[in-house]
C-alpha cells in the first residue's frame, strides 16, 4: 500500500501537526518508504495467532478504588504556558 | 583528566568505603571532565551545585556509617528520566522549559542508595534515533575516531548516545539509559561500553517519558559488567506506580560476575547471518562463540524463523504508541505553546514547532497505522507477528538454551550524516539485532568485545530468559575477561 499527497495532509491533520504545502512531497516520499518496507508483513501467516496483549504472561494489578493522591493543583500548574488561578487557559473554543 | 575519573564504579565504590578518597573529590573531578569536553555535547544539562551538595552529604553519611550501596559515586542520567526541579526535554524543543516537580522511580532508586546526579544526558528526540542526530539540542560527538580519518565526527549511537559518549570518555562513572529497540545496547557497542537492557516489568517505567510503552525499559550503561550489575540492581524493583512493573526479588546481580559458565547452552541463531554483512563482523561473532566454548559453554545452532519481520513490525507497533504517547504535547499543560487562531490550530502548530522531522514523521505514521480502514491491516497484524517472534524465542528456551549470542549491531559506528539523510530506513537497519529483544520482552546486554580494523569497537550481545539476567552478567563476564581490553580514547577533546 502506498499514501498520496491527499492522505499525507490527512495524517498530519488527524495528528494534528500542521505541513506546509512544499513539505507534503518529502513526507509522502518518506512515508511511503516506511510503508513499503512494513508490506513484508502481509506475506507473513498469522492464521490462527492471536495480536499479542502482554510479552509476560501476568496479571494486571489492581488496587482498591480510592484517592491515593491530590491537593498539588500548584504542581500541576506550575509548567503550563498559559494559566490563571487554578485552570489552563487555552484559545476560545465556544463561541 | 585525573585518575579519579578513570575508575570504575566498584573500584570508586570501594575507594570510597575504605575512605581512600572523598564523594566530592571524585565529584569536583567529574565535573571538571565534564568542563572540558563540552564539545562532545555529551550533556544538556550540568547540574554542579546540586551534584556537589549530593557529595558532601554522601560524606557525611559515609562518615557515619549509613552509606547505602551507590553511595557517593556520581552518574549521569539521561534526559527522559524526569529529575524533580531539574529541566527535562527529552532533547525535543515541544518541552521547552518544563521542569518536573517529581522524580522518575529509577533515578530516584538510585539517589536513594546514594548515588549523585552530574547532570541530564543528551539523546535522540524522545528516544527516536540511532545516532543522536536528532537531539534538537545537536548531535553527541563519540570520544572514539576512526583510524583512517581523526576529524571524520563518529555518532555514538542512539538513542542513549549522550550516555555511552559520557561514559566512555569518563565523564561519569555510569549513565542511566533506557531502550526501546536498542537504544541502550546499539550506543553501548558503538562506544566499547556494557549496556543492559533488563526484561520487560523489572525497572519501572514511571517518570520516564513515554515512547512506545509496551517496548520501553530502562537499564544502565557502564565500563565494566560488574559496574553494570550494580546500578541495575539499584535501579530495578517493584513500583506500584507502573502496573507492568514486577512484584518479584532482585537478586544481587554483582555475584553472577565471574561465576562459572561450564554447561550453559548458548543459542546461535543462523537467522542473524543477515545479507550484506561484513565479513569483519562475522568473524567477530565467531570470536565470541569460541570465547564461550573455551569458557565451557555449549554451542548449538537454533532457528528464529520470524527474525526478519521484527524490525517491520517495530516500525509498526512503535510509532503507534508513540502516536498516542505524544498526544500529550498540545501545548495546554507544558512546555511549548504557538498561538493559532482556534485551539485546532494552536495544537497544529504547537506541534509543528515543536517536534523535530523524525519525530513527526514516526507520529505520523502511528496515526496511519491505527486509523479507521488500516488498523487490521497494519496493527493488528503486526500485533500478531509480534506473538511470533516471541514464541520464536519461547521454543529456543523451552528446547534448553540459557542464552542466544548475537553481534550488537551490523556494523561499527559511523560519521555523522553519513546514514539516514536519503532514506529513513537505511538508519533504522542499525537495530536490526536488538530490536528482536524489546519484541518478546526480554533481557539483552551489549559487551565489547575488541575493535574493529577501522579502530572502532565492536559489541557482542547476549539475550536471556525473562528474569535471567543473572545468567547474562556470567556470560558478559566472561565474554569480557576472555576479549582484549578495551583501551578508551585519550582525551583529545580536552
Amino acid at each position: 500500500m502506498s499514501v498520496d499527497p491527499s492522505v499525507v495532509r490527512r495524517i498530519a491533520h488527524l495528528s494534528r501537526i500542521a505541513v506546509d504545502e512544499n513539505e507534503v512531497s518529502r513526507l509522502n516520499g518518506e512515508i511511503n518508504a516506511i510503508l513499503s518496507f512494513v508490506e513484508t508483513l502481509s506475506s507473513v501467516n498469522v492464521e490462527g495467532i492471536e495480536p499479542i496483549t502482554s510479552v509476560l504472561p501476568m496479571q494486571m494489578k489492581k488496587r482498591p478504588d480510592v484517592v491515593t493522591d491530590g491537593g498539588i493543583v500548584d504542581d500541576i500548574l506550575v509548567n503550563a504556558p498559559a494559566r490563571e488561578d487554578h485552570y489552563f487557559v487555552v484559545p476560545k473554543v465556544i463561541e | 583528566m585525573s585518575e579519579l575519573t578513570h575508575l570504575t564504579l566498584a573500584q570508586a565504590r570501594d575507594a570510597l568505603r575504605s575512605k581512600k578518597i572523598s564523594a566530592t573529590e571524585l565529584t569536583k573531578a567529574h565535573l571538571s571532565a565534564m568542563e572540558k569536553a563540552r564539545l562532545l555535547n555529551c550533556y544538556i544539562t550540568e547540574t554542579p551545585e546540586l551534584a556537589l551538595e549530593q557529595a558532601r552529604q554522601s560524606d557525611f553519611r559515609i562518615t557515619q556509617g549509613s552509606a547505602g550501596p551507590l553511595e557517593g559515586l556520581p552518574i549521569g542520567v539521561k534526559d527522559l528520566y524526569c529529575t524533580k526541579g531539574v529541566r527535562t526535554t527529552a532533547a525535543s524543543r515541544i518541552l521547552d522549559q518544563f521542569t518536573p516537580t517529581y522524580e522518575s522511580t529509577v533515578s530516584s532508586n538510585l539517589m536513594q542508595d546514594g548515588a549523585i546526579s552530574l547532570g541530564k544526558l543528551n539523546l535522540d528526540e524522545f528516544a527516536m534515533g540511532s545516532s543522536n542526530e536528532t537531539s534538537a539540542f545537536g548531535p553527541v560527538i563519540s570520544p572514539w575516531r576512526r583510524h583512517s580519518d581523526p576529524s571524520a565526527k563518529i555518532v555514538p549511537g542512539g538513542s542513549s548516545g549522550g550516555s555511552s559518549a559520557a561514559v566512555a570518555a569518563h565523564l561519569c562513572l555510569g549513565a542511566t539509559a533506557t531502550d526501546t529497540g536498542g537504544s541502550i545496547r546499539q550506543p553501548a557497542a558503538f562506544t566499547g561500553t556494557v549496556g543492559i537492557k533488563p526484561t520487560y516489568g523489572r525497572c519501572s517505567r514511571w517518570g520516564i517519558v513515554a515512547f512506545a510503552s509496551s517496548l520501553d525499559q530502562a537499564g544502565p550503561i557502564t565500563r565494566t559488567v560488574q559496574d553494570a550489575a550494580i546500578m541495575l540492581r539499584s535501579m530495578a524493583g517493584h513500583d506500584a506506580k507502573d502496573t507492568t512493573s514486577v512484584d518479584a526479588p532482585v537478586p544481587d546481580y554483582e555475584k553472577a560476575i565471574g561465576s562459572s559458565v561450564k554447561g550453559r547452552r548458548i543459542g546461535v541463531p543462523k537467522e542473524y547471518r543477515i545479507e550484506g554483512m561484513s565479513p569483519e563482523i562475522l568473524q567477530f561473532w565467531d570470536q565470541g562463540v569460541a570465547w564461550l566454548k573455551d569458557a565451557g559453554a555449549e554451542i548449538v545452532e537454533i532457528s528464529l524463523p520470524h527474525t526478519k519481520y521484527a524490525l517491520p513490525t517495530y516500525y509498526i507497533i512503535a510509532p503507534a504508541e508513540a502516536s498516542s504517547n505524544l498526544a500529550r504535547y498540545d501545548g495546554v499543560r507544558y512546555g511549548l505553546r504557538q498561538a493559532g487562531r482556534d485551539i485546532a490550530d494552536m495544537y497544529e502548530k504547537t506541534r509543528a514547532k515543536g517536534f523535530g522531522s523524525e519525530v513527526r514523521r514516526r507520529i505520523m505514521i502511528g496515526t496511519y497505522v491505527l486509523s479507521a480502514g488500516y488498523y487490521d491491516a497494519y496493527y493488528v497484524r503486526a500485533q500478531k507477528v509480534r506473538s511470533l517472534i516471541k514464541q520464536d524465542f519461547d521454543l529456543a528456551f523451552a528446547a534448553g538454551v540459557d542464552a542466544v549470542l548475537t553481534p550488537a549491531t551490523p556494523s561499527t559506528a559511523f560519521a555523522q550524516g553519513e546514514q539516514g539523510s536519503n532514506d529513513p530506513v537505511e538508519m533504522y537497519l542499525n537495530d536490526v539485532f536488538t530490536v528482536t529483544v524489546n519484541m518478546a520482552g526480554l533481557p539483552g546486554i551489549a559487551v565489547p568485545g575488541g575493535c574493529a580494523a577501522n579502530g572502532l569497537p565492536l559489541g557482542l550481545q547476549l539475550i536471556g530468559r525473562p528474569f535471567d539476567e543473572e545468567t547474562l552478567f556470567a556470560l558478559a563476564s566472561a565474554i569480557e575477561h576472555a576479549a582484549p581490553k578495551i583501551e578508551y580514547p585519550k582525551p583529545w577533546w580536552a
